[in-house]
């Protein structure tokens, strides 16, 4: 029999209008799998299209994996662990198929070129989560994934979370800010 | 290369069309490092032999952002503004935060020299790919929300287009001018996001005088590679235990002075200095924190402290008005000083302010001198086209803010700010408006009084070489070169707890270079300083100040405050007079206030010293 999965899986769960915008949580990723502050380089990447209306946007962790199913070089795969997607760099052929087929457009291209980068949860302890926990802002922070919640709702689009956190903030001036 | 640096400024001449790069050798930038020494550097080694014929808002002068090798690893990462003030015509390194300096850094470049003036509104785009002049004839006149807009959205389209396979784009980072510096309101900033200011010295005016809308930055790159990356994580570790060790530091930002420094500090500008005392608690930071703010912690890239918030109009007249904090400073100028003490009517001031790319400081200096001349009879409602700017009407001085931003009426001589415009007015209405004029050499003051004598020294301002800036004056023993280093480094002085200790050790780890708290007081700070009041006494070509009278507070800090637990006080000018001679002796200068040769000599400014010469003489 083999090893047993554990039955939890962690997520990054966002609170998005507590983000204060500082960015810290690219600090912290780029550190991680960069060794070096990179922020167009980290895998959560903070939206800053209206003032005040931070996004940090990074992998919801679908249920259903369109970036793996659409990946013609079968350089996505599902960290069975975490359920987080890890890209595979000697396969990935950068041709951004992954990214049109999520829902949230969340994977980018690494500046180096070649490759797409993807959250891969930091093997279940995110650095991007600890950063902010730590800084007492709380916008992401380590959960688990519940059955009671759909996740595939998070994997959307930054100006559509925009526009919403916008006029939450402003109200109707936010419909204007954000058009 | 020099490690922490990408070892390229953009040298940009706007009458020509052109882009260069431009990097000065290893020794300057060990001496000066960046932002504001940097600057003061740049323009020292391009203009100083000339410097009293340059005008500020001419082609010839130079308008400079900067970054430094620090830029994206002390948290409170800014940039650097300078060129020749066209207030004091001296030098202001003047600094906001925001996501242009670490945008710039990774597109590979360490700041921006703009010279001459494009014939047509334009804005400079730097991108990985290099540097470019682009048109801005739709964005001029833009108010600062809708400059970012639409640039967002420009500049997201054309690296969609450039890079289609990239995935999404984000937002590029942008340092601008509103319409006040585009119509050449002398004490105009450069903006950056909606609130946030380069606010003294009047560089938004110098973006204007060329025809420069914004500088816009995306850069997809590492920051440079440094020193000793090994030891960089724990840096930041350090960093970020001492920041967030004690929580309620970053509550409420600076904004819980509001109150504070009138009711119990009495050094607060009330309806233009007439006191500096009140007893409003309707501007405590709880009606603020409970009726406006939206977000309570608010940040740039890097920031460990998230002093801004964000504050929302969201009844009654002022509706939808959004702007920062108010921070303290903005509490006061745009409360206390216009006798404003209703949280919507500050919040709503402030966003007018912000969104006209007026200084919040300056320019509503600006506009409580114009209202305490209106009290006094001395301008009416004819001079300022209909507008009737009574003490706390917060409408009346939002309209004020448009008619100088705008120059209509009196608002065209207004928008020389307050020196030049009491110089005018004087003329003018057959009075001595300067009485009523609170700047110092030409830069109107920050909103921290003297007169108590209790909480600043009374010469401060006075021997700053950055005039009524309050982020930059002498301390005792008087030397202003501990206020250079958070503009040379390009970092917030407020970000980190006990930032002296720890910067020099980031400047090893990113630099490799030994510099010590020491250095920079005694040597690297100091020289900064020296140029500074070289250029400044240099002046020109409107106004050359004369130590003997403008090293002096102005007439109003004189006056006894007139209320408040302080009531009373005020400095003695003939002590001062008698101080400021010992003072000299201690910033290195001689009996006329002049950096002495022996002092310029030993800190290797033999040029400075040679062109200072025709002063002495």
């Amino acid at each position: 029999m083999s090893r047993r999965r554990p039955v939890t899986k962690p997520w990054v769960v966002r609170d998005y209008i507590k983000c204060s915008g500082c960015r810290l949580c690219e600090i912290a990723c780029s550190m991680k799998h960069e060794g070096r502050i990179w922020p167009e380089a980290s895998r959560v990447r903070v939206f800053m299209l209206v003032p005040g209306a931070e996004v940090p946007h990074l992998c919801a962790q679908c249920s259903y994996y369109p970036c793996i199913s659409s990946c013609p070089s079968e350089a996505l795969y599902k960290n069975e662990d975490t359920g987080a997607v890890i890209v595979d760099d000697e396969k990935c052929i950068a041709c951004g198929a992954c990214i049109n087929a999520c829902p949230g457009q969340i994977p980018h291209m690494h500046p180096e070129g070649g490759r797409v980068v993807i959250c891969d949860l930091c093997g279940g302890e995110p650095e991007c989560a600890k950063i902010c926990e730590r800084a007492g802002y709380g916008a992401l922070f380590k959960g688990t994934r519940s059955s009671s919640v759909n996740y595939d709702l998070y994997a959307k689009n930054p100006e559509e979370i925009t526009k919403n956190l916008a006029i939450n903030l402003y109200g109707e001036r936010g419909e204007e800010l954000s058009e | 290369m020099t490690l922490g640096y990408n070892g390229k400024i953009a040298e940009v001449d706007l009458t020509e069309g052109k882009v260069s790069e431009y990097w000065p050798d290893e020794k300057i930038l060990k001496d000066y490092v960046g932002g504001r020494g940097l600057g003061v550097k740049i323009l020292w080694d391009k203009l100083g032999g000339k410097w009293r014929s340059v005008d500020p808002l001419g082609p010839e002068n130079l308008l400079l952002a900067l970054t430094g090798p620090l830029t994206g690893y002390v948290s409170g990462t800014r940039i650097c503004v300078t060129g020749k003030s066209p207030l004091s015509n001296g030098i202001v390194g003047s600094t906001a935060s925001g996501e242009f300096p670490l945008e710039l850094k990774t597109a590979g470049y360490d700041g921006v020299i703009v010279t001459g003036r494009a014939e047509n509104p334009v804005y400079l785009l730097i991108t990985d790919d290099g540097a470019e002049i682009r048109d801005a004839s739709k964005l001029w006149g833009m108010d600062g929300k809708e400059t970012i807009k639409t640039l967002n959205r420009e500049i997201r389209e054309l690296l969609k287009e450039r890079n289609p396979s990239f995935g999404l784009w984000k937002e590029p980072g942008m340092i601008y001018t509103g319409p006040a510096g585009e119509n050449l309101v002398r004490n105009a900033a450069v903006m950056e996001k909606w609130s946030h200011a380069c606010g003294y010295g009047g560089y938004g005016a110098v973006m204007g005088s060329k025809n420069l809308k914004a500088l816009v930055a995306k850069g997809t790159g590492p920051l440079p590679e440094i020193a000793h990356p090994e030891l960089l994580q724990a840096l930041l570790d350090e960093t970020y235990d001492a920041a967030f060790g004690n929580p309620q530091r970053n509550f409420w930002g600076t904004g819980a002075m509001g109150y504070s420094t009138g009711a119990q500090s009495s050094a607060e500008p009330v309806r233009n200095w007439q006191e500096e005392w009140h007893d409003e608690r309707s501007i405590g930071v709880i009606n603020f924190e409970t009726r406006n703010w939206v977000k309570r912690y608010w940040s740039d890239y890097g920031c460990t402290r998230a002093c801004m918030k964000l504050a929302v109009v969201k009844t009654g007249p002022f509706k939808g008005a959004i702007t920062d904090n108010p921070d303290y400073e903005l509490q006061a100028y745009c409360g206390t000083n216009l006798g404003i003490y209703d949280p919507d009517g500050v919040v709503y001031m402030s966003s007018v302010i912000d969104d006209l790319g007026h200084s919040g400081i300056n320019g509503a200096n600006t506009i409580g001198f114009a209202a305490e001349l209106f009290q006094r009879g001395i301008l009416n409602k004819e001079d300022l086209d209909g507008i009737e700017p009574v003490w706390g009407d917060a409408k009346a001085m939002g309209e004020m803010a448009y008619l100088i931003a705008e120059r209509r009426a009196m608002g065209d001589i207004l928008a020389e700010g307050t020196y030049r415009a009491a110089k005018a007015i004087s003329e003018i209405k057959g009075v001595d408006a300067m009485q009523y004029a609170v700047h110092f050499k030409g830069i109107e003051v920050g909103a921290h009084g003297i007169r108590t004598g209790k909480h600043s020294p009374y010469l401060g301002y006075a021997l700053s070489v950055q005039g009524g800036d309050h982020t930059s004056r002498p301390r005792p023993p008087m030397s202003e070169a501990r206020s250079t280093m958070g503009d040379t480094m390009v970092v917030c002085t407020m970000g980190v707890p006990r930032l002296e200790n720890i910067i020099w050790r980031y400047l090893k780890v990113v630099t490799g270079w030994e510099l010590s708290q020491e250095d920079w007081i005694n040597v690297n700070g100091r020289r900064i300083v020296q140029i500074q009041r070289a250029v400044i006494l240099l002046g020109g070509p409107d106004v050359v100040w004369d130590p003997e009278i403008d090293d002096d507070n102005p007439p109003r800090w004189y006056e006894p405050l007139p209320s408040g637990p302080f009531k009373g006080s005020a400095p003695d000018r003939a002590t001062l007079m008698e101080e400021r001679k010992t003072a000299y002796a201690d910033l290195g200068w001689d009996s006329r206030g002049i950096p002495s040769s022996k002092e310029l000599r030993k800190l290797g400014l033999h040029d400075v010293d040679e062109v200072l010469e025709q002063l002495r003489t």
